[in-house]
């Protein structure tokens, strides 16, 4: 980013710079982002800021689940509702709001930070999978769903879980591929329709 | 002759990564461009329609759209998918070995029809392959004689004398195979057998067909492996990402499953 001009005053070059460090923050959206800061009530700035940092003191791993949580063990470790069975290990947090959001699962998570990826270095000794392991030891799960993205890391990271968890004796699946809601099948690639046929299902009338 | 805006290509996608909130910049290798970077928008996106055909390790057509920066694709087909790879992790983590060594072993927009002929035919291989390292070492030694940097096997690097039939030394930095008297003062030199020699040399001048038929037991394999690695190293002036995660395979196969860490085919005689 440029020096900012002297026209600018000293804090509101400093709080465009940290702006323009957020991804996705070009220099001008910085800019704007910082001028409408200024013009906002103290109050309001006040709530953001304490936001901003409360965040940062407070949010810490799950020491089982290894999701973003402010109280460990996280609600979803620690709920009498859940079914202690099953463990759905996901890629990303985020992937556990989508699937919360769904209602239709009420097993735990296991969150993995991130997907084997050879090319870029990324092994499996980067992510989350001896906490894993040691979750499974204590014989309690009888199932792992394996719910990596259905790309080219997540399939490898999904088939890497597989081979290590096939001696343990659990039932390990993985989501179902195929078409999207909405979808178009012309534009379906060979892999999914080849997927999508092999799991079709007897429609009920 | 005007550069049309519009363009058809094939490419055979090497490598991804993420941009912005939905979006990819893939490398692709084609047969007529050579490699080269393009936008793929929304890609990441579940309703998209290109996502599924966009994966890397996938033989595409592509319709592209000249950009500014990088050009964008604006459609695609899948032509070949490589499925076989994608269901097998031993298979998949050489296939994506093989793109790695393609993508850094060549420039951007230099065109090499050969090279892509060899990256498909890696491909292809790996797919049914008994014997998936050997179709690598194949590879790594052809990438390096098109990019002019084939190691020196026929005569010894440091006097130029024809090698005689016995045990030599292969010095990377020096760019091949020496002969005994020419060892002191090299940089790295390892124990070459005439083994070790002859597959090299058959890497470098026979067809896959007639590498492909030789049954090469497992410390030869292992050798010359260890010879090709240490080159490309040297050549690169880095390591292959993807060569640690096959080593890993490779290092809990054996833990798991002791007496029979031999998955690999490498003494088993393909042909």
């Amino acid at each position: 980013m440029n020096e900012p001009s002297p026209a600018t005053a000293a804090p509101l070059a400093r709080l465009i710079q940290e702006f323009y460090k957020l991804p996705g923050i070009g220099p001008k959206s910085a800019q704007r982002l910082a001028y409408y800061l200024l013009r906002m009530p103290a109050a309001e700035a006040q709530a953001l800021a304490s936001a901003i940092l409360e965040v940062k003191e407070k949010i810490t791993l799950c020491t089982v689940c290894q999701n973003v949580t402010e109280i460990d063990p996280c609600r979803i470790c620690s709920g009498q509702q859940r079914d202690r069975t099953i463990i759905c290990v996901v890629e990303e947090p985020l992937d556990i709001l989508a699937l919360e959001r769904t209602q239709s699962y009420r097993g735990l998570y296991h969150v993995l930070h991130g997907a084997i990826s050879p090319m870029d270095g990324i092994g499996p000794e980067d992510l989350k999978i001896a906490d894993l392991l040691a979750r499974l030891r204590s014989g309690e799960v009888t199932e792992v769903i394996l719910a990596t993205n259905p790309n080219l890391e997540g399939e490898a990271t999904a088939m890497y879980l597989s081979r290590l968890l096939g001696p343990l004796g659990l039932s390990v699946t993985s989501l179902a591929r195929g078409l999207p809601a909405g979808g178009d099948l012309e534009y379906a690639d060979d892999v999914t329709l080849t997927r999508a046929l092999e799991g079709r299902l007897e429609i009920r009338g | 002759m005007p550069n049309p805006r519009l363009y058809k290509t094939e490419a055979i996608i090497v490598r991804q990564r993420k941009l912005g909130e939905a979006d990819r910049i893939l490398t692709l290798y084609t047969p007529a461009l050579g490699k080269l970077d393009a936008k793929a928008k929304g890609v990441r996106k579940t309703t998209s329609r290109m996502s599924g055909h966009l994966q890397p390790l996938t033989r595409c057509l592509l319709q592209m759209a000249r950009g500014h920066a990088s050009d964008v694709i604006t459609g695609c087909e899948t032509l070949e998918s490589f499925q076989p790879l994608r269901e097998d992790l031993d298979r998949l983590s050489r296939a994506l070995y093989a793109a790695e060594l393609v993508d850094r072993m060549t420039a951007e927009r230099v065109h090499s029809f050969p090279t892509y002929r060899l990256l498909l035919d890696t491909l292809r291989r790996l797919q049914q392959s008994a014997n998936p390292d050997l179709v690598l070492r194949f590879l790594e030694m052809r990438l390096m004689d098109q990019a002019g940097f084939g190691p020196r096997l026929d005569a010894c690097v440091g006097c130029s004398r024809p090698l005689e039939p016995e045990q030599h030394f292969f010095a990377p930095q020096a760019g091949g195979a020496v002969c005994r008297a020419c060892v002191p003062g090299l940089a790295g030199p390892r124990v070459l057998t005439l083994n070790g020699l002859k597959v090299l040399r058959l890497l470098q001048r026979g067809s896959y067909n007639d590498v492909a038929r030789v049954n090469v037991p497992p410390d030869l394999a292992q050798e010359v492996e260890h010879h090709l690695r240490s080159y490309i190293v040297c050549v690169l002036e880095r390591d292959v990402n993807a060569a640690a995660f096959i080593e890993r395979l490779r290092r809990e196969e054996r833990n798991t499953e002791p007496g029979t860490g031999n998955k690999e085919g490498q003494g088993a005689p393909c042909s």
